[in-house]
């Protein structure tokens, strides 16, 4: 049985890591998006009314929520076309802090004093979606259909004329992150049973993107292993005390220096699992 | 009363058209966003602070914190930038980011999270104008952001380096042929930016009178929005941006409620981002403010 | 084979503000033939490549491919139709592997197979993936980077990726430009062999001895304009080919 802290921590990789997850998708199109925190936030809230106020199960809230944050997502992705690199993460930032705006002016989910009531779930629970979800698009990356995700990645012009639909695939990609953060959002609401504006805000949506570059930009699990970084280096840096953030932002920087592509990349991920065929 | 609230948006205006421009220096010539530049508006805001506590003039306090934040921001581009600079924009970006995570932990360990005061006898006198009211505090901040961006403006329209700048801003690579020197020219970029950030930190302090360590995330986020409103590299434009939004702002919470403000700011951000990329200013559907 | 050439670019023109980039140009590949547009630099060569596949409209005039209008599709449904194009500046995807570029165009193998990991699901890619890695020569290449080879390697994947998408005309802009004799005449053998498939080439070239060598029919453009048509031999002895070529010192 493990401690109480453990599963603290625990609960927290696992939402960390599909809020990860969801960042990870989008920028295999090449789309840096600095709101995903919003769709957490979005998924978040919508789950908790749903089983709050309308007593459905958890399961039924999470893919409910996912759907409807996947098709504000992909109502997102369509101005996102229009906007290039440095200004579709501004764009993305923006979206984030009007997102947060909105709940905070929304009493009928407690504005900024917060939404209360959830039934708590199990880190069980948490890592059943955050593995099932890792996974998926694990063994997704290995397809001829995440090779057009890369080939838009790389270069949309080319990816077009070779025959692939990069409108489609870039506003899918932004549907599918959104959904994924909405799973993330639900399940943060229902471990920390109270969820205010404030969680799923710019720093969050930073905290995500950080993850997956620390832990592995152009694999799945990278995503997972960044979350572990982010949540349990602050906890071994104790030593550090009041430093710990100082220290981590330099790990950031240092990372970025010396493996850009983050610790996790393909021929690591090869190297690591002989068996399976990457 | 409108008139009081316009004034106070012009001041808060003021603050973001310096932090603004902040961005705009390094966005323009590196294409990229100094996260960082938040930060060191609030560093400029602390080291002013406490050298005005210190006893010394408000000219001096602005100096001073003006002087630290561009040390600092020549650190971070040598140190976060310089060795990343051939990456794509995302890696350099995210080294800003790791910069600001640095510069806030430090400075809460320098002075605490809660809010650091100005003591009252700092506040200035109130000057009655009949249809409103103006602080002293405000008349300065005002005042020096408008000295501040004619300095800018003068250096960027009359001086070998601001033409340089300007070129650079306006195309990177025609700049590049015609051999502007990239480093030196970042460098200046950063140093000019990390001054103007630092100054309207102590500016904005002066005027709200106490600062946490968190300001620069927020005034950080509102600057980018007046950057992009404003037209990414032009200077009148942020000049314009800057009091538009911050009175968009003060009126939306006179008159709409708190909560709204942001949702206005972020979200005419955005309508600007979608149908004049290239700010209030630009031709429509310029594509001026896309380069990759 | 039928009578009506598989591509037909029908008095096309295009304008760029004020400068007339083409200017009521016609041209057609019949199925399975090599053509070649020639000219100087600047005549306008690219332009048509990027009309055809749909970078941008003509100003005036239409395409038709197989009989069937193209203006108004966008870029990938006209490469979903059958059109493939390589580039001057090569455009290779920087983080993908040889076979990875072959198999990422592939259009006919199946919806669902695409889903699924490509080596435990979707052999037909792999299959044809494979045989255009053997009609180029590139199998022991196939898991290196495509930024990693040389020059001469990098041309020969830009046309293999072309080719998975198992097109019926092929767009080739500078096919064998900074190559060796050696390789110039591998490309123009690998060429040959490609139309005897059925597949139609229509290429711009420099290199008048692999243009003169390979195709059957050649169009010159010159600011824009075509100037002159018909087989290499009369061309070659053409006044105005020659006119163009000297007097703008290509």
């Amino acid at each position: 049985m493990i401690s109480t802290y453990t599963a603290a921590l625990l609960a927290d990789i696992g939402i960390l890591g599909l809020g990860a997850l969801s960042v990870y998708v989008i920028l295999s199109t090449g789309q840096l998006s600095l709101g995903n925190a919003a769709f957490m936030g979005i998924g978040a809230y919508a789950s908790s009314v749903l089983t709050v106020s309308y007593g459905l199960p958890i399961t039924l809230a999470l893919v409910l929520a996912a759907v409807l944050t996947g098709l504000i997502g992909v109502v997102v992705g369509f101005p996102a076309l229009r906007l290039k690199g440095i200004y579709l993460a501004m764009a993305t930032l923006g979206f984030g802090e009007m997102v947060r705006s909105f709940f905070l002016n929304l009493p009928y989910t407690g504005g900024s004093a917060g939404f209360h009531g959830m039934t708590h779930v199990s880190v069980g629970y948490i890592w059943a979606w955050t593995a099932g979800l890792v996974l998926l698009v694990f063994l997704l990356e290995s397809s001829r259909f995440w090779l057009k995700l890369r080939a838009v990645h790389d270069d949309e012009a080319a990816a077009s004329l070779l025959g692939l639909d990069v409108t489609a695939l870039k506003v899918g990609a932004f549907g599918v992150g959104a959904a994924i953060a909405a799973v993330a959002g639900g399940l943060f609401a229902h471990h920390h049973v109270y969820i205010e504006p404030g969680n799923f805000g710019f720093e969050r949506s930073i905290e995500l993107v950080i993850a997956v570059i620390l832990g592995g930009s152009t694999v799945a699990p990278g995503a997972l292993v960044g979350a572990a970084i982010v949540v349990l280096l602050p906890e071994h840096l104790r030593f550090l005390s009041q430093w710990r953030l100082a220290a981590f932002g330099t790990l950031l920087i240092v990372v970025l220096l010396t493996r850009r592509q983050g610790l996790l990349d393909r021929p690591l991920l090869r190297w690591l699992t002989p068996w399976a065929r990457a | 009363m409108i008139i009081q609230q316009l004034v106070n948006g012009l001041t808060l205006g003021a603050a973001y058209t310096l932090v603004a421009l902040a961005f705009s220096l390094v966005m323009g010539v590196l294409g990229i966003l100094n996260l960082a530049v938040a930060e060191l508006f609030m560093f400029g805001a602390y080291v002013g602070l406490t050298m005005l506590i210190a006893g010394y003039s408000i000219p001096v306090a602005l100096l001073g914190a003006m002087l630290t934040a561009a040390v600092l921001s020549f650190a971070i581009e040598k140190i976060a930038y310089e060795p990343l600079r051939n990456s794509p924009l995302v890696t350099p970006m995210l080294s800003t980011v790791g910069v600001s995570i640095i510069l806030q932990n430090v400075a809460t360990n320098i002075w605490g999270s809660d809010p650091y005061q100005l003591p009252d006898e700092y506040l200035g006198q109130r000057i009655d104008l009949g249809l409103f009211a103006i602080g002293e505090m405000q008349l300065l901040v005002i005042g020096a952001a408008i000295v501040l961006v004619a300095l800018l403006g003068f250096l960027v329209e009359r001086t070998n380096i601001g033409r340089a700048l300007r070129a650079v801003a306006e195309n990177r690579d025609v700049a590049r042929l015609l051999g502007v020197s990239a480093t030196r020219l970042t460098l200046v970029a950063f140093l000019i930016s990390g001054a103007l950030a630092g100054a309207a930190g102590l500016l904005i302090a002066l005027h709200y009178a106490a600062v946490t360590p968190y300001i620069g995330v927020e005034t950080g986020l509102k600057a980018i929005a007046v950057m992009v409103v404003g037209g990414v590299t032009r200077i009148w434009g942020a000049l314009l941006a800057g009091p538009l939004i911050g009175m968009a702002e003060v009126l939306t919470v006179a008159y709409g409620g708190a909560a709204l403000r942001d949702f206005i700011v972020y979200g005419f951000m955005i309508v600007v981002l979608l149908v004049r990329p290239g700010g209030l200013l630009s031709q429509r559907g310029g594509a001026e403010g896309q380069r990759s | 084979m039928t009578g009506q050439p598989l591509l037909e670019v029908d008095r096309v023109s295009r304008r760029f503000g004020g400068v007339t980039a083409l200017n009521d140009v016609s041209l057609t590949v019949p199925e399975g033939r090599i053509v070649g547009v020639i000219g100087p630099n600047g005549a306008g060569k690219t332009t048509v490549f990027n009309v055809i596949t749909g970078a941008y409209p003509p100003s005036a005039g239409t395409v038709r491919f197989a009989g069937r209008p193209l203006v108004k599709l966008p870029s990938h449904r006209i490469a979903r139709a059958g059109i493939a194009r390589t580039f001057q500046n090569l455009r290779l995807f920087p983080s993908m592997t040889v076979l990875e570029h072959l198999i990422v165009a592939q259009q006919k193998a199946g919806a669902l197979s695409s889903l699924l990991p490509v080596r435990l699901g979707d052999r037909k890619s792999l299959q044809t993936a494979e045989e255009v890695l053997a009609f180029f020569g590139l199998e022991e290449h196939r898991n290196r980077l495509a930024s990693e080879l040389p020059y001469g390697l990098q041309r020969k994947v830009e046309m293999a990726r072309a080719l998975s998408m198992r097109p019926r005309l092929l767009l080739l802009d500078e096919p064998v430009a900074g190559m060796t004799h050696e390789e110039t005449a591998e490309v123009a053998a690998l060429l040959r062999r490609l139309t005897a498939t059925g597949v139609a080439l229509l290429l711009i070239e420099h290199d008048m001895t692999f243009v003169m060598g390979l195709c059957e029919h050649l169009y010159v453009l010159d600011f824009g304009q075509l100037i002159a048509q018909g087989t290499p031999e009369e061309v070659r002895n053409n006044p105005a080919v020659l006119d163009a070529y000297l007097g703008a010192e290509a």
